[in-house]
């Protein structure tokens, strides 16, 4: 029997359900706190699907991974440095336009990801309709349709994350074609960043990030020094400045 | 359209709607700006200002965000009169 346990993260905008998906998985299995050095509100609970255990961490809503607000930069951090086996982006159906900037933005960092469209129920009651199949087509990810509060697309979800942590699913993520000038210096720096961060973190959107002088992630990334090391950082940086 | 023309975010009065055209500002309070729904192109209801008048609730694709008038000085655009 498999005894390791997964961990599932879970993103979304304020108010998309997210936290109600979260109390329909673990039930009373879970627990609060703060992360770590941060008056943000910490929340992991547990769940069983198949025999196998899951730990899923409700990170906090965001609109976006970049502000450089405590609240994003733990959401990033999470999925840049804790790798969750999965990343579960919640969307509201009913406002999709708003929703998708997050959802871009994380399948910019990692491939492991569903996107669950909550408030489906609410989304019909408005007479929204969303194709789902060309949706996921397009993002190249599976897309859940979800009532999280009736309870309804919990098992294709579950389902779906238990296929995708064994490997079953292949995503090809949209990768977002920014401009000329941009592209060209995403170029530049590619085989710079991936020499200095190795596979373990994704290059093309650490690039970006240098480029677009995030240095909160740079001082992310030198508490993280044991595949990142200090001069790493720097050097970076040094290369994103000269580019 | 010339650059005139332009009117900002925080002129504009309650009832009204307003396209965007351009954010003047750099940084993490533009990119701030971006993510909450402020882009070019955009169309935004202003809901309606506290009683000091600032900041002002702003409707932007179907949330509602309040600026303060610091933050929406910097947004340009066109008053496109009342719903």
């Amino acid at each position: 029997m498999n005894k390791r346990e997964y961990t599932i993260a879970l993103a979304g905008n304020p108010n998309t359900g997210k936290s109600t998906l979260f109390n329909v998985l673990t039930g009373l299995r879970q627990h609060t706190g703060n992360w770590p050095g941060k008056t943000v509100i910490h929340a992991e609970g547990f769940f069983t699907y198949k025999n196998e255990e899951y730990r899923i961490i409700d990170l906090p809503g965001t609109y976006s991974l970049y502000s450089n607000s405590a609240d994003e930069e733990v959401a990033r951090d999470f999925i840049i440095f804790s790798k969750p086996d999965v990343t579960l982006v919640v969307l509201d159906a009913t406002a999709l336009e708003r929703n998708l900037n997050l959802a871009l933005q994380v399948l910019e960092m990692t491939d492991r990801v569903i996107i669950c469209l909550n408030l489906m129920d609410e989304a019909k009651k408005k007479g929204i309709v969303i194709d789902i199949a060309n949706l996921s087509k397009k993002l190249g990810v599976p897309v859940v349709p979800l009532a999280a509060r009736n309870k309804e697309g919990i098992e294709e979800l579950l389902e779906t994350v238990a296929r995708m942590v064994h490997g079953e699913i292949n995503t090809t993520p949209l990768v977002v074609a920014y401009s000329r000038a941009i592209e060209e210096k995403i170029a530049k720096l590619l085989p710079l960043v991936k020499e200095v961060v190795g596979e373990e973190y994704p290059a093309r959107w650490v690039a970006l990030r240098l480029l677009d002088g995030d240095t909160s992630l740079l001082h992310a990334l030198q508490h993280h020094p044991h595949h990142f090391l200090k001069e790493g950082a720097t050097y970076a940086c040094h290369c994103a400045k000269s580019v | 359209m010339t650059e005139a023309k332009l009117a900002r975010l925080s002129d504009a009065n309650p009832g009204e709607r307003f396209r965007i055209t351009t954010l003047k500002i750099e940084g993490t309070m533009k990119r701030r700006l971006l993510d909450l729904g402020f882009v070019p192109g955009s169309e935004i209801t202003v809901l309606q200002k506290s009683p000091l008048g600032d900041p002002t609730a702003y409707r932007v694709s179907h949330t509602t965000i309040a600026l303060r008038k610091e933050e929406s000085d910097h947004i340009y655009g066109e008053r496109i009169g009342n719903e």
